[in-house]
């Protein structure tokens, strides 16, 4: 099985993606790898905008047809934004992971945290190695 | 390593994404849950039930034999063919298995029970078998396709083998027909027409690609689960088992207990329970607002925790999370659910949800 896996996201293991924006702050989602083994989406509860977060911690829920599953924040930040159309619309993450489908938008505390994300290679192998 | 039905290389060439399940390699979707379920709702969908298992009874005391194994009354079948949905109990009224019998003559009836349960139930069935000299043969040599939907028994009539087509075609509901090593049954477990089919293993695969090729959409085991759900048909494991009786899950309609003389297992049990009082009920119940159910969450009314959902999910029908849940008998109307934490108001609804693709509670 392969997933688009975009050459300029970091990635986490718990499948996580991170754009870096241009105004300092960061766009984050699941990956469609992510999005493919949890199933149809139904439901995202997003974290609440203004809220501060410390890297590691769940943030948000995804709930597919099969399972609720947890988003964990890679990064320590506050939440500057989130995608309140997925509401309505769970089903973007599924159709459009690292679009429509993001899921909030953070202003980092801690930018050096960055570096312990995974590049795109990295990142295919890992979810390579994850399938069953 | 999981066992594997004989349609399992046929899943994998077309597309299916595949999970354990019960000690089983099936296919869980074949690419969208949603879309599969609305097929089933709206035209005709498939599924591989060749794990479960086919159990022929035969013997000249069958009917007497049933009659003492089963919490249904196998005597409500006078017709050959006719089906029966019933609870196998243990002595003290818990639940072995929930399955389903045909009559087909007076020596040969046949039963259907689930994939999890077979080892224990052969052991049981064989071992109360034996005083009413009734063999019991599981048929592992079977397979079966479950075709279901408004559109179902249409698109696989020309499937069906000449022999049996008519016969096949002419079935009330909840009946069935066989010719040769054919069977099918006018029964289901999505809340829609169809048939389930059984045939010899070998030509199975060859079935599940013709009903493809004929505009039946392959489904997996997420569907036929949302589609149960909104039917309100019980999944054994989930809603009831050893540990439950059939009259606290929803199942006292299986139970006959007339006529009064009729002595089956788990009788004196489910009438000191119902004498007692108190039993706990099985209710149907909607999320008011956006989340989505799911078995093992607390319910309750005000402060009081009053019981837990069973089954619980998102109904692609309705666009709404639904469950089923057991609380107890002096619970309110006015319920909440406990989600991570959040209580979330909830609505007791009859079941079931959805039958023959039209919603049948208001939104």
């Amino acid at each position: 099985m392969s997933n688009d896996v975009p050459s300029d996201l970091k990635y986490t293991k718990s499948h996580e993606w991170v754009r870096i924006d241009d105004d300092g702050v960061v766009t984050i989602g699941i990956t469609d790898h992510a999005q493919e083994l949890l199933g149809d989406l139904v439901f995202v509860e997003l974290p609440e905008v203004g809220s501060q977060l410390a890297a590691g911690t769940e943030c948000a829920v995804v709930e597919s047809v099969k399972a609720a599953s947890d988003v964990y924040t890679p990064l320590s930040g506050e939440v500057v934004e989130v995608n309140d159309a997925l509401a309505e619309a769970p089903e973007t993450i599924n159709q459009e992971a690292y679009e429509g489908g993001w899921i909030f938008r953070l202003r980092l505390s801690d930018p050096q945290e960055l570096d312990a994300l995974m590049d795109a290679d990295t990142y295919a192998e890992h979810a390579e190695s994850d399938e069953h | 390593m999981d066992r594997k039905t004989v349609l399992n290389q046929t899943h994998r060439d077309m597309g299916a994404r595949m999970v354990p399940f019960g000690g089983w390699d099936m296919p869980v979707n074949y690419g969208s849950q949603i879309e599969e379920h609305h097929a089933v709702r709206r035209d005709a969908g498939m599924f591989d039930v060749c794990h479960m298992t086919v159990v022929d009874l035969r013997g000249p005391r069958v009917r007497e034999f049933l009659r003492h194994l089963l919490a249904n009354d196998v005597d409500k079948l006078k017709t050959a063919g006719k089906a029966l949905y019933s609870c196998m109990l243990k002595p003290d009224g818990g639940v072995i298995d929930d399955l389903i019998v045909y009559f087909l003559t007076e020596d040969w009836f046949r039963m259907v029970v689930n994939a999890a349960t077979t080892d224990k139930d052969l052991a049981w069935i064989g071992g109360e078998a034996e005083a009413f000299d009734v063999a019991v043969e599981a048929r592992f040599d079977t397979g079966m396709i479950a075709v279901q939907g408004p559109q179902a028994r249409a698109r696989a009539e020309p499937l069906l083998p000449s022999e049996l087509r008519a016969a096949a075609m002419a079935l009330k509901p909840f009946s069935a027909a066989y010719a040769g090593d054919w069977f099918a049954g006018r029964t289901g477990y999505t809340g829609e027409d169809g048939f389930e089919i059984m045939l010899p293993e070998a030509e199975t695969p060859a079935l599940w690609r013709a009903l493809a090729a004929a505009g039946v959409q392959p489904c997996g085991l997420g569907a036929r689960d949302t589609l149960r759900l909104e039917a309100g048909m019980n999944l054994y494991g989930s809603d009831m088992d050893e540990s439950l009786t059939p009259l606290e899950s929803g199942l006292a309609w299986t139970v006959a207990l007339e006529p009064a003389e009729r002595d089956f297992i788990g009788r004196t049990a489910l009438e000191k329970q119902k004498a007692a009082g108190g039993v706990a009920v099985f209710t149907g119940l909607v999320l008011e607002g956006k989340g989505v159910l799911r078995g093992h969450q607390k319910v309750f009314d005000g402060d009081r925790e009053v019981g837990e959902i069973t089954s619980g999910g998102f109904s692609p029908t309705l666009e709404r999370s639904i469950a089923m849940a057991r609380v107890a008998a002096d619970a309110g109307d006015a319920l909440e659910v406990d989600i991570r934490g959040k209580r979330l108001p909830l609505r007791r609804v009859k079941m079931p949800f959805v039958r023959n693709g039209k919603p049948c509670i208001d939104l």
